[in-house]
């Protein structure tokens, strides 16, 4: 039997199989007992239609917030991870204050640090200071996230075998130059599939910054769900919140391999 | 005129393990000096002390009349002065080959970057490797790996050359290309420190062989003595054990 046809085969019986997987839970779904009063509730296409538009629209909104927090993080959680990894007993004093910044904001949950930030930042009346409830928001958002995305580059730049930093200052590079242009290099391109994930994490967490008040695309559906006592706005948000992670998803595998075959590649 | 480097009396410790117990040793500028000795005798460690990739405990090192491991040197600068090449190649597995040779030139020597390609490109066509510029090191055998990494640490124009078992981690078939590039390198008058377990290249290209055991240089000399006629029973044994392995 030649590859091509069992390769084929393959295909079939995923496909057969995923059919037959998918219609048995379809089946157990749509004959439990309370399933006509769920699809009413949940899944009412006239709603579906009616509420979209106006939760798409809040939706730019959490789109919003994530790009700009992104940006930030990105940044500060390299830097936070660079203070970490300084070597010698001189930095010691901003090493313990990298540590206390990155178990603070990891132990405390986000909806807190969202809620401490978006009602008590506000509530100083200092002035220059902005008062939007979506403003203290994304810094929060910013905190929280770059703690936990600094714990990802500086798990990169610990996978970075010694020798490599070796062969660096060996050459006569600086710890930065060394740190620059071969550890971070090697460092991010091996944690892109982590800190995907976390971005992944951040894009549905900007739907905690509707506690506040702000009209993103859950504090919406909220708003339409209970203005016609119908939960399928709800699943109008969630269609909206996967239709984003997919394609980062799918961009980050193609980053991967972009890279793999690069190191490989012989030379033109 | 000074000697092209000096150690004296110089001692390195990991925590309570001993590695080496006053090393003295002289090399003159264009001598090619070989440092043999069972595994852990403290060659690879006595060249990383020289290159300041590990800091000494005691004694000191001289580097043409300039001490090096006093404190307040400028580490950089020192180490632009000596190549190191590793046994484990460590080539930048995320640059091309020609990017691993240029970045210590453009960074540490602020080498305008067309010249520092284009000096490259030289070297690279000496040692055989013109059509790798733009190869990555993965794509590359063992052997060409290691004859880029010595390429590298060449185009920083080191005064001095250390060689840590350059070949331990090679292919059998490959080594000799290897060897090829260090005796030209000894034939164009390169000082060089080489740790190896090559026995007949040691014997071929060194002026001088030491033999390390347990953190001292107990024997040295020309290698024809200290290979054939060694006066120290334990470089007798070594050598026996070496003989037995079918190395020499």
């Amino acid at each position: 039997m030649t590859a091509g046809v069992e390769g084929r085969r393959a295909v079939v019986v995923a496909l057969l199989s995923t059919v037959v997987f998918f219609t048995l839970l379809g089946v157990a779904i749509t004959h439990a007992p309370g399933w006509p009063e769920v699809r009413r509730t949940f899944f009412d296409w006239g709603q579906f239609k009616d509420s979209f538009p106006e939760i798409a629209d809040a939706f730019l909104l959490n789109v919003k917030m994530f790009c700009i927090a992104e940006a930030f993080i990105l940044v500060f959680a390299l830097l936070l991870a660079i203070v970490r990894s300084l070597p010698g007993p001189v930095f010691f004093p901003l090493r313990a204050l990298g540590i206390a910044y990155a178990d603070f904001f990891r132990g405390v949950p986000t909806i807190l640090v969202i809620a401490l930030l978006g009602f008590g930042a506000p509530a100083l009346q200092l002035k220059h200071v902005p008062l939007s409830t979506t403003f203290w928001g994304i810094v929060a958002l910013i905190l929280v996230y770059t703690a936990y995305v600094s714990e990802v580059y500086r798990a990169g730049i610990e996978s970075v075998h010694p020798s490599q930093d070796a062969a660096a200052r060996s050459l006569g590079l600086t710890h930065f130059q060394s740190l620059r242009k071969v550890v971070l290099p090697q460092a991010v391109r091996r944690v892109i599939p982590p800190l995907l994930n976390d971005f992944i994490g951040l894009q549905k967490d900007t739907a905690l910054v509707g506690f506040l008040g702000s009209v993103e695309a859950f504090k919406q559906s909220q708003i339409d769900a209970a203005a016609t006592f119908n939960y399928t706005p709800f699943v109008a948000a969630a269609v909206l919140f996967v239709a984003l992670t997919i394609p980062l998803a799918r961009f980050t595998d193609w980053l991967v391999l972009r890279d793999r075959r690069r190191r490989q590649a012989v030379g033109a | 005129m000074p000697e092209a480097l000096s150690l004296e009396q110089v001692r390195k410790s990991f925590g309570k393990l001993e590695v080496l117990r006053g090393i003295d040793l002289d090399v003159a500028e264009h001598e090619v000096v070989c440092l043999i000795g069972a595994s852990g005798s403290g060659k690879s460690t006595l060249l990383r002390c020289v290159n300041l990739l590990e800091p000494i405990d005691g004694g000191r090192i001289v580097v043409e009349g300039e001490e090096i491991t006093r404190s307040g040197v400028d580490v950089n600068r020192v180490r632009r002065r000596i190549g190191i090449v590793f046994q484990a190649f460590n080539l930048f597995p995320h640059m091309s080959v020609l990017a691993n040779v240029t970045l210590a030139p453009t960074l540490a020597l602020r080498t305008p970057r067309s010249r520092a390609e284009q000096e490259a490109t030289t070297l690279l066509a000496r040692f055989g490797l013109a059509d790798k510029r733009n190869d990555y090191p993965d794509s590359l055998s063992g052997g060409q790996q290691q004859r880029v990494a010595i390429v590298r640490a060449l185009a920083m124009r080191p005064d001095l050359m250390l060689l840590d078992e350059v070949t331990s981690a090679l292919d059998p078939e490959l080594v000799a290309e290897v060897l090829e590039v260090i005796r030209e390198l000894a034939a164009g008058g390169m000082t060089m420190l080489i740790a190896t377990h090559e026995m007949g290249f040691a014997r071929d290209i060194a002026d001088r062989v030491c033999f390390l055991d347990d953190g001292v240089i107990l024997e040295q000399g020309p290698p024809e003595r200290i290979l054939t006629s060694p006066a120290e029973p334990r470089t007798q044994q070594f050598l026996q054990r070496i003989i037995e392995a079918g190395r020499l």
